[in-house]
């Protein structure tokens, strides 16, 4: 990367405790969230993080915005290490990182109306009189495409895609440099995902916003980043830029992914070869030794099951595409002609 | 021959804030063996239209016609549609934990579908469960048959329910947000094994769905439907490539494009009308760019283009001229 990174994760790993069991006495394990994840954002860029359920992308995101803390590893916002920055010394920093969230009823406290949400950024780092925040506030609904004679209403009397609207207007109010998104469109109709993803990239131009966006939506992460991130059981397993990610990806999972994505278009489905994985996607409490992908991979053979693949370039590619993989795919490669996979990971 | 017909289907909802027109006249046919979808967004009608098939929706005021075989399921009584019920028509929800009960076995559970209807003895029916199990692609079936529904991950959980559907070997299967709430690797798999189901038993599909790209990977024909009522209804190779109502323009428009990376999506402005109220005319005419003074006035009958079985409820002329989908946004 040519200019310094504002955003820099290294090594980070987050674990939660695994509940023990009152009934049988046994100890509880530890939930490997996040193991071992390192990763730059440059300034300006938008990152993608995709991968299913309980591959760590959301946990990732709340520890990057420090709403968690991480276990391990350290955590770079604009040159300072915000690691392990207590709430009190995060705050200044919290003007220049903000968070979008999925659930856009979860997300506004229903008993406050709107124009006092999204000014609550004003209020807490004491800026402005009344007066001037309140219109601020109707800038900001303006400029997120809510009317701002709407100042006084409660978040129930907005649909849900005016709701996002709402949080991403409360996200900006401050003018951070980087903002976080949590499925920012996944709870959303197709209709109104589309408004909202043109209304990040309006404010991207217009503010030379970074993001990191997480979704498991593939079509959705293609269209929004520059370069993705693809997480399996806490790792990253495969880093490229968009476009290559989708045209040449060297890591199997990578490649079952984007088959099994159902495409709006009866051509290319019918057209498609599906990798279908055998088995769900194991705990991460006792995640499976070397590759943890190896038990659902087409091509695991037996050194995968012993030695972590580092996430590093492979076959020749530049140094912006890497992949976690003993036996990467090669181009042209016919996945669903492998054999089927051990039935170890089934169950 | 239709094996399925619905006939104007009206189902409302008298709620304290007025009545909610669910569903406003519904029509569509289902051929035998083949995979209709179901596509809409929220509150589009979808999924109480299919409820209201086997007579699900309670405490509606229902209209219409639901024939199946010649028998209107809509004035069956109750010893009529238990026949139905899970023999004729099997249903899978979106949700397979809240349909499975926690408290018994996965076994037990199919065996009194079995039972219920057929005169058979428990070994029997266990072993009709087992065998259902391995069907849809459990692994050690003749094991998992004494486990309870927590004992199962979300995809094999979703798996249980088609067996539980398949039980009576049913000659139409509803399927209601089947693979929303899995993951897309799981997905794969789920769409797969009622794939090779139909393949194998020739099973009627109603796939109810928000999920465009769930459509074009297995329906036949497809149905689009906004505020309660069906937009369009095509083939799908018709729907997607020659596709006539702004409203499904306008989903597929909506969606990021495959191949085009940059270049921005063009949604539909606004939101959809609130069903206790829907505005007199066409009901998407207030989002619509192409409407003009007829479409809030006059609703569009469902008028038929050039394939016959390609129908486009709208005022605009059958061959209007069409957005391009690689075409970018003015």
């Amino acid at each position: 990367m040519d200019t310094e990174p504002l955003l820099h994760v290294e090594g980070l790993v987050k674990e939660f405790p695994a509940g023990a069991s009152a009934l049988t006495g046994r100890a509880g394990g530890v939930v490997h969230a996040v193991d071992g994840v390192s990763l730059d954002v440059a300034p300006g860029e938008t990152l993608g993080l995709v991968g299913e359920t309980g591959c760590g992308k959301s946990t990732l995101a709340r520890c990057v915005a420090r709403l968690l803390e991480p276990t391990g590893g350290r955590v770079v916002f604009d040159g300072a290490d915000i690691t392990h920055l207590s709430g009190a010394r995060m705050r200044p920093l919290r003007r220049n990182l903000q968070m979008i969230f999925q659930d856009p009823f979860g997300s506004l406290n229903p008993r406050r109306r709107v124009g006092a949400i999204i000014g609550d950024p004003f209020a807490i780092h004491g800026l402005g009189g009344r007066a001037v925040r309140k219109g601020r506030v109707q800038e900001l609904m303006e400029l997120v495409g809510l009317n701002p004679e709407h100042y006084n209403r409660f978040p129930a009397e907005f649909s849900g895609g005016q709701r996002q609207r709402i949080g991403i207007a409360r996200a900006l109010a401050l003018r951070p440099r980087l903002l976080v998104c949590d499925e920012p469109v996944s709870a959303l109709d197709v209709s109104i995902q589309g408004q909202i993803i043109n209304l990040l990239a309006d404010l991207r131009t217009e503010f030379g916003l970074t993001y990191v966006f997480i979704s498991h939506d593939l079509s959705v992460v293609r269209h929004v980043s520059d370069r993705i991130a693809v997480m399996y059981l806490g790792k990253i397993v495969e880093l490229a830029p968009s476009e290559v990610l989708f045209e040449r990806p060297r890591h199997p999972y990578t490649r079952a992914l984007l088959s099994a994505a159902p495409v709006a278009d009866p051509d290319a489905a019918d057209s498609r070869r599906r990798v279908i994985l055998g088995g769900d996607v194991p705990s991460p409490v006792a995640p499976p030794s070397g590759c943890r992908f190896h038990p659902r991979c087409p091509k695991a053979r037996e050194d995968c099951a012993l030695t972590e693949p580092p996430l590093e370039p492979v076959l020749g590619d530049p140094d912006d595409h890497r992949a976690a993989c003993w036996h990467p795919l090669q181009a042209g490669e016919d996945l669903t002609a492998a054999p089927a996979p051990l039935p170890g990971g089934v169950r | 021959m239709a094996l399925l017909e619905v006939e104007d289907l009206r189902v409302s909802f008298d709620t304290p804030d007025g009545v909610v027109r669910a569903v406003r006249g519904l029509s569509f046919t289902l051929a035998a063996g083949s995979t209709l979808g179901l596509v809409g967004e929220s509150g589009s009608g979808k999924s109480v239209a299919v409820q209201t098939i086997t007579r699900l929706t309670r405490g509606a005021d229902v209209g219409g016609r639901v024939v199946l075989d010649g028998v209107d399921l809509l004035t069956a009584n109750e010893e009529e549609l238990r026949e139905v019920r899970g023999a004729r028509i099997g249903m899978i929800f979106q949700d397979p934990l809240s349909s499975l009960h926690p408290y018994h076995r996965i076994g037990w559970q199919i065996e009194e579908i079995i039972r219920a209807h057929e005169d058979i003895g428990r070994a029997a029916a266990r072993a009709r469960a087992a065998d259902l199990l391995g069907l849809v692609g459990i692994p050690r079936p003749e094991t998992r048959v004494d486990d309870y529904p927590h004992q199962f991950s979300g995809g094999m959980r979703q798996r249980v329910m088609i067996a539980m559907a398949m039980a009576l070997s049913p000659e139409v299967l509803i399927a209601d947000e089947p693979t929303t709430a899995l993951d897309v690797t799981v997905q794969a798999q789920v769409l797969d094994v009622m794939r090779r189901l139909q393949e194998e038993f020739g099973t009627a599909i109603i796939m109810v769905t928000h999920d465009l790209g769930v459509i074009a990977e297995l329906a036949d024909d497809v149905v689009v439907m906004y505020a309660g009522a069906a937009m369009e209804r095509a083939p799908r190779r018709e729907l997607f490539y020659r596709y006539h109502h702004p409203y499904t323009e306008g989903l597929l428009t909506s969606l990021p494009l495959r191949g085009e990376a940059s270049g921005r999506l063009r949604p539909i402005p606004g939101s959809p009308p609130s069903l206790i109220a829907v505005p007199p005319g066409c009901p998407f005419a207030p989002r619509c760019q192409y409407a003009f003074e007829r479409c809030s006035i006059t609703p569009p009958l469902a008028a038929v283009l050039a394939d016959p079985r390609h129908q486009s409820a709208c005022w605009l002329p059958a061959d209007r001229p069409r957005q391009e989908s690689a075409e970018e946004a003015a």
